[in-house]
């Protein structure tokens, strides 16, 4: 599904002393099957924008469609396409493991399921939770664990799982990473990874982790006091390094790397995936003893 | 949203009434109140609404913020507005308007009413005024004689200051918690009562589970930090009783001899009704 917002302005509390603008003419086009990583300080809008991918906010002004679905504001979406919208649209909010509630994981898992196929037989629920367990990378085993007693990374999966469950044609992660261990942390990247699967899906993730987003991602939007401030390839974003640091944003290692070399006159055409990166570095190499 | 849920908010500004004592505004509301309920005709609520104006007027909180406060109490005030007009016993000489209804029963309710909104608007100046924090210590200070009598006032306070301190986290959190179980397909507006009522597990338990949590966290950073409500600790804001809580408070004297005194002389006072 592709994904265009045009103009998109969203303010908390409007009307009020409290009033906040979260969103400040947002255009940004995320296309289908892209892995898109949108980045940007605390508080620059980025968890209010996904919001409006699933119909949770609103759209107040501006345009937005999702599909063929036009979210824009006039547009009445009745109940029945939200629903119907909210199943293509996997949303895993942060810290989604606060969000657990059933007695069993294959409870919680298939609550969705539940929500947004009622027609379906108990055989298909089974199937499709068992499913996505699996995928999330969890043994059949758990599914009649209580999810209170599995552990922090074992709940995250959970939680996703329960997103992954309705089968979304995108899938909306709010920092999916924080609060993990390193391990935890590359797991649930390489879950994603998977998910994505060279663009069957589309994977829109908020991540503070410069590394992680220039590992997966094929396109980036930063954002910053509500506004796009950038967009393009994490090749593209991050070769405006300064600019970057200006909004209290890092730059992935491979690029520290490349820019330090640089400033001993090693400057090179570096690649900004690790794995690039160290082939090039080998070839440098290489080329040099010979 | 929720938000709006947790009515008599905190109304930040540089009022007069903001920078009071909590306790000369705690003592002035219960002066008020008591007021509000001592008025026995219409002129000694008339008298009631001037301060309750002036009070708002001197807060500088919008009329709105304090109205929305009402809001969440309209279906309260129907419900007794209803059965003070059905029960109302006629006396010699009142209209009928029919079956049950009186001119005379209408009007009785109808000040039954207003002394609810009354009540109801007058204590949100205070928690619009009041940070829960100083609210909080002023009730402490205005309970300290108790002590005396081996009241755990402090313990009290410190449990009312953690709960009103809460509210707003939790208004969030079950704010998150049902974007969350939206996203996921969840219906809390549709359906008969029962389940609507179901509907809500999967928000209390999360919320539930979060409230346990925070008050474990909070617990261990109490105890990393030596915490006991001993009487030796001391305040970081010390409450300062000033000219203008007195002001304020010979005012609210002013208001209750009103009130007093439109009762006492009712019979000077031409009849409304
Ligand atoms: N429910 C809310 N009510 C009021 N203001 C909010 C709410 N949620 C977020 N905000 C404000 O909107 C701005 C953008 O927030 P958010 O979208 O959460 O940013 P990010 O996810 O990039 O940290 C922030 O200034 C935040 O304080
Ligand atoms: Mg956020």
């Amino acid at each position: 599904m592709r994904i265009v917002a045009d103009g998109l302005t969203f303010t908390y509390n409007r009307k009020t002393k409290f009033a906040k603008k979260a969103l400040d003419d947002v255009t940004l086009t995320i296309r289908e099957g892209s892995f898109f990583g949108i980045i940007g300080h605390t508080g620059s809008g980025k968890s209010t924008f996904i919001q409006h991918l699933n119909g949770l906010i609103p759209v107040e002004s501006g345009t937005l469609t999702v599909g063929d679905l036009d979210l824009s504001k006039g547009k009445k979406t009745d109940k029945k396409g939200l629903r119907a919208l909210r199943a293509k649209i996997g949303m895993v909010f942060q810290y989604p493991e606060y969000q657990l509630f059933a007695t069993t994981v294959y409870e919680d898992v298939a609550f969705g399921y539940h929500n947004f196929f009622p027609e379906k037989s108990k055989e298909e629920e089974r199937a499709a939770v068992f499913a996505a367990l699996r995928t999330v990378g969890l043994d059949d085993s758990v599914a009649d664990k209580s999810p209170f007693d599995l552990s922090g990374g074992q709940k995250r999966r959970v939680a996703i799982a329960g997103v992954l469950v309705s089968d979304p044609e995108v899938l909306v992660l709010d920092e999916p990473v924080a609060g993990l261990d390193p391990a935890g942390k590359n797991e649930l990247m390489a879950l994603l990874h998977r998910i994505h699967d060279g663009g069957k899906k589309t994977v829109v993730v908020v991540s503070h982790d410069m590394d992680d987003v220039a590992e997966n991602c094929d396109a980036l939007a930063v954002f910053s006091e509500g506004r796009v401030v950038m967009t393009g390839t994490p090749e593209e974003v991050f070769s405006r390094r300064k600019e970057l640091e200006e909004l209290r944003l890092d730059v992935p290692v491979t690029r520290k790397i490349a820019d330090a070399l640089a400033e001993k006159g090693l400057g090179n055409a570096f690649p900004l995936r690790s794995d690039d990166f160290v082939r090039k570095v080998a070839q440098l190499y290489r080329g040099k003893r010979v | 949203m929720l938000s709006d849920m947790t009515f008599g908010q905190y109304y930040p500004s540089e009022s007069p009434v903001h920078r009071m004592d909590p306790r000369a505004k705690l003592l002035l509301l219960i002066v008020y109140i008591v007021a509000v309920f001592l008025a026995k005709n219409f002129y000694g609520l008339a008298v009631c609404l001037i301060f309750l104006l002036l009070a708002i007027a001197f807060s500088r909180v919008p009329v709105r913020s304090v109205l929305k406060s009402v809001k969440g109490i309209v279906i309260l005030i129907l419900f007794t507005f209803v059965l003070n007009v059905l029960f109302y016993t006629p006396k010699e000489g009142d209209v009928v308007l029919f079956w049950r209804v009186t001119v005379q029963g209408l009007v009785s309710a109808s000040f039954f009413a207003l002394r609810i909104i009354f009540l109801v608007m007058g204590s949100s100046v205070l928690t619009l005024t009041t940070t829960p924090v100083s609210l909080t210590d002023g009730l402490e200070s205005l309970l300290a004689p108790l002590a005396l009598i081996r009241f755990p006032v402090h313990d009290l306070a410190l449990i009312m200051s953690i709960a009103l301190r809460m509210i707003p986290t939790l208004a969030e959190e079950t704010d998150r918690i049902i974007r969350a179980q939206k996203a996921r397909g969840a219906d809390f507006e549709s359906g008969n009562l029962v389940s609507r009522a179901k509907a809500l597990v999967p928000v209390l338990v999360p919320l539930l589970v979060s409230a346990f949590r925070r008050a474990n966290e909070l617990g261990d950073a109490m105890d990393a930090r030596c915490y006991a409500g001993s009487s030796k600790r001391t305040k970081y804001k010390k409450l300062k009783f000033s000219y203008r809580d007195l002001l304020a408070l010979l005012v609210t004297g002013a208001l209750l001899a009103g009130v007093i005194l439109c009762n006492v002389y009712a019979y000077l006072l031409p009849v409304l009704y």
